[in-house]
């Protein structure tokens, strides 16, 4: 069966030892994670995760259901598909040689990226943007060299309707 | 009012019904223990801890309670996890607390301080380190409720010495109210008339239960359906004493060491009702071809359960008892008029399995191990208590032991701990103290927890250790002879103790018998002896379980005696 790649988002008990619940479940039942994002929300007694992974569709039904039994779970959806917004940080930071500076920053324009650190021989980026637009960024930023990459993984909420 | 935190959990098992704790002390824990003696609750000192956590799953699987087990930090939490990890799997309800050091030296490496919760978390319902006194009563209530709802299990706390010691003002705690914890026992009606429907259509029709059916207590509603519908029953290792052994529409256990006829029909079926099981690769062997023909109807508390191993027509989330009543309800008796007759073919097919390969052995002039579990089924009319340890003596008591009644046959099936035997037949006395409690044990699991015979003399618990002695860790030892080529690779245990001066020392009875004839009487003065025994069975060595599916064989493609 064909693996793909889902997001999920869950509410979750901000209490000790939920995240390690979380990814215990990944590791020991051997699903697998792409990336992983964890914060408080604006009750300051829940967090969401968020988490993609890929796999094929029974799998996919498994995690959403294991997910779901664990106890400080309070919900679980997968927010894969147009149905939700998804976004991602990455900070770059990118080889300046005098050659290169100003093409940088003509990306950074087209981009709407933000220039967070400036020395001598590199840029450091801030962009935000979804899975495309990061990648379409890196692939253009590479023939300059790429020094360092932290990347947040993305986050997602679904659309209200209209 | 101000209580210390071991006065408030006192309270809290006051709260809980608590009578019996099965336990071992520890520096982390004696401020608890100094108040649990102050209270009627009766504590059962263990030999060793895992001895204390297989105890109070005994004791929970005949009495449907939650067993409660308190033990010390370090050492004596780890000596736990074999015990949670073997109740987790079998979805038995606990709660285990665990001594654990002074908040101020957690994450110091301090003596005897090991991250129990983070060790357990895989293999517990759900675990919790307190870390105020205020919050221990709303914990432990949310930890014996978490423990007996929903899919049963077992949860943890753990308890610093402190948070013991501290004083907090205590105020009852209310009710519990989880927002991400609320399992669903409501079955969905229409999927419940579509599977009315299926039941009243269905050709070859086969009911398969597990140890669900018994922690629901729908044992009654699980007879009713069958003789209404007329439908055959088989059961999982879990699930035996559901079903009646004794009733014509009983096919005996599915699976590895399943009946002829039982996997057979599984192989046949148009409609498989699978209820409180998990299809366990024991079970289904090649799940593939696991029952190739049937449209399979799966009911179960747990989401997780349902399409985690088998493709299912109709899932059913809910408690089986509320889903067999319901489905009791909507089965139309006028609809199935014409059923006996038109199931006859598949009864017949079902009676010629049965008449051609039934469950049998070859009596020889050595004592067979199957003769020994008749001789105990004869002589107890299958009203005993059966523990088990964990092998070919297991599958022999499943085999030849009828159960006609549920919480009777208490064995380690998912995790298929050695050991488990021996300490839970000393729980399941406690809870039951005029049955008649057996451990079928082998020679090798019961020197697995063998101390547990010392608690067994002093709690005057009689239990009745029978054990199957082949000098081979057998089981092993039959797929070494079966896929190995006879190369018998470390499970020859030549040098065991004289079980019968071994039961002495300990200040029980020791029986012993080495050929067929002495069997009936040595079993006859073990069951009559008020007191712990160990009987002593030489049995033919190089026995094997049949029938037998090979690993990841088509269940229907047995080896047969
Ligand atoms: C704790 C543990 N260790 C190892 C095993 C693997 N194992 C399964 S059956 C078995 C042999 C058990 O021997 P015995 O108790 O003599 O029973 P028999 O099969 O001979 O009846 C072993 C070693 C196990 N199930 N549990
Ligand atoms: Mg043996």
């Amino acid at each position: 069966m064909k693996e793909e790649k889902h997001i999920f988002s869950m509410l979750v008990d901000n209490v000790p030892g939920v995240l390690s619940r979380v990814v215990g479940l990944f590791s020991g039942r051997d699903f697998n994670i792409d990336s992983l994002c964890v914060a408080e929300t604006l009750d300051p007694e829940v967090s969401r995760i968020t988490i993609v992974s890929r796999a094929d569709a029974p799998i996919v039904e498994q995690i959403e259901k294991q997910l779901n039994k664990l106890v400080n779970v309070r919900k679980i959806r997968d927010l894969t598909g147009p149905k939700a917004v998804k976004r991602e940080m990455a900070l770059i930071c990118v080889k300046a040689k005098a050659q290169h500076r100003a093409e940088i920053l003509r990306i950074v324009d087209i981009f709407r990226c933000k220039v967070v650190d400036v020395g001598p021989g590199h840029y450091i980026l801030e962009v935000t943007g979804d899975e495309g637009k990061l990648a379409a960024l890196l692939n253009l930023l590479k023939p300059m060299g790429i020094k360092k990459i932290a990347r947040t993984g993305p986050i997602a909420l679904f659309r209200e309707p209209n | 009012m101000k209580l210390t935190g071991a006065q408030i959990l006192m309270k809290a098992f006051a709260d809980e019904k608590v009578d019996t704790i099965f336990g071992y002390p520890g520096g982390a824990v004696i401020d608890i223990y100094d108040e649990l003696i102050k209270t009627d609750i009766r504590h059962v000192l263990v030999r060793h801890e895992q001895g204390a956590v297989h105890a109070a799953d005994g004791y929970a699987r005949v009495s449907g309670r939650v067993g409660v087990c308190l033990v010390t930090s370090g050492p004596g939490a780890t000596n736990t996890v074999t015990g949670i990890a073997s109740a987790y799997m079998d979805s038995i309800p606990l709660v285990v607390i665990t001594g654990q050091v002074p908040t101020h030296l957690i994450g110091n490496d301090a003596f005897q301080e090991v991250d129990i919760v983070g060790i357990t978390r895989p293999c517990t319902k759900h675990n919790y380190l307190v870390k105020r006194t205020e919050d221990l009563a709303t914990v432990i209530k949310q930890a014996f409720h978490i423990a007996r709802s929903g899919r049963p299990g077992p949860v943890l706390v753990d308890i610093p010495k402190d948070i013991a010691n501290n004083k907090a003002a205590y105020t009852p705690p209310p009710p519990v109210d989880l927002p991400s914890y609320r399992p669903n026992y409501r079955p969905n009606q229409k999927q419940l008339q579509r599977v009315a429907k299926l039941i009243e259509r269905a050709e070859r029709p086969l009911v398969f239960v597990g140890g669900g059916v018994i922690l629901s207590g729908a044992s009654q509603d699980l007879v009713e359906l069958a003789r209404k519908a007329q439908m055959p029953v088989t059961a999982s290792l879990m699930g035996l004493g559901a079903f009646p052994g004794t009733d014509p529409l009983w096919l005996g256990m599915i699976g590895m060491h399943g009946t002829y006829r039982a996997n057979m029909a599984a192989g046949a079926c148009d409609l498989m009702i699978s209820v409180g099981v998990r299809f366990d690769d024991r079970v289904t062997g090649k799940t593939d071809t696991f029952a190739p023909q049937a449209k399979i109807v799966h009911i179960d508390i747990d989401p997780t359960s349902i399409r985690k191993n088998v493709p299912v027509a109709i899932p059913v989330v809910g408690d089986c008892k509320l889903a067999l009543e319901q489905l009791n309800q909507l089965i139309d008796t006028q609809q199935m008029e014409g059923l006996a007759t038109r199931r006859k073919k598949w009864f017949a097919r079902i009676e010629h399995w049965k008449n051609t390969n039934p469950l049998a052995y070859r009596q020889k002039d050595t004592i067979k191990p199957q003769f020994v579990i008749e001789k105990l089924f004869e002589l107890t009319h299958g009203d005993a208590i059966v523990t088990t340890e964990v092998g070919q003596n297991q599958m022999w008591a499943a085999q030849f032991y009828h159960f006609n009644a549920p919480n009777r046959f208490v064995t380690s099936g998912g995790l298929g701990t050695m050991g488990f035997g021996l300490p839970a037949a000393i729980g399941a006395q406690i809870a039951c103290p005029d049955a008649l409690v057996v451990d079928v044990a082998g020679d090798g699991s019961i020197q697995m927890n063998i101390q547990e015979m010392a608690t067994a003399v002093q709690c005057q618990t009689p239990i009745k250790v029978v054990i199957l002695n082949n000098c081979y860790l057998g089981m092993v030892r039959q797929w070494q002879e079966l896929f190995y080529d006879r190369r018998y690779a470390c499970t020859c245990m030549d040098c065991a103790p004289d079980f019968v001066k071994l039961a002495e020392a300990y200040g029980a009875l020791g029986l012993r018998a080495t050929r067929p004839e002495e069997v009936e009487a040595v079993l006859r003065k073990g069951i009559e002896t008020p007191a712990p025994v160990i009987m002593d069975f030489a049995v033919d060595r190089e026995e094997c379980v049949y029938p037998m599916v090979p690993a990841g064989a088509p269940i229907t493609e047995m080896l047969l005696v």
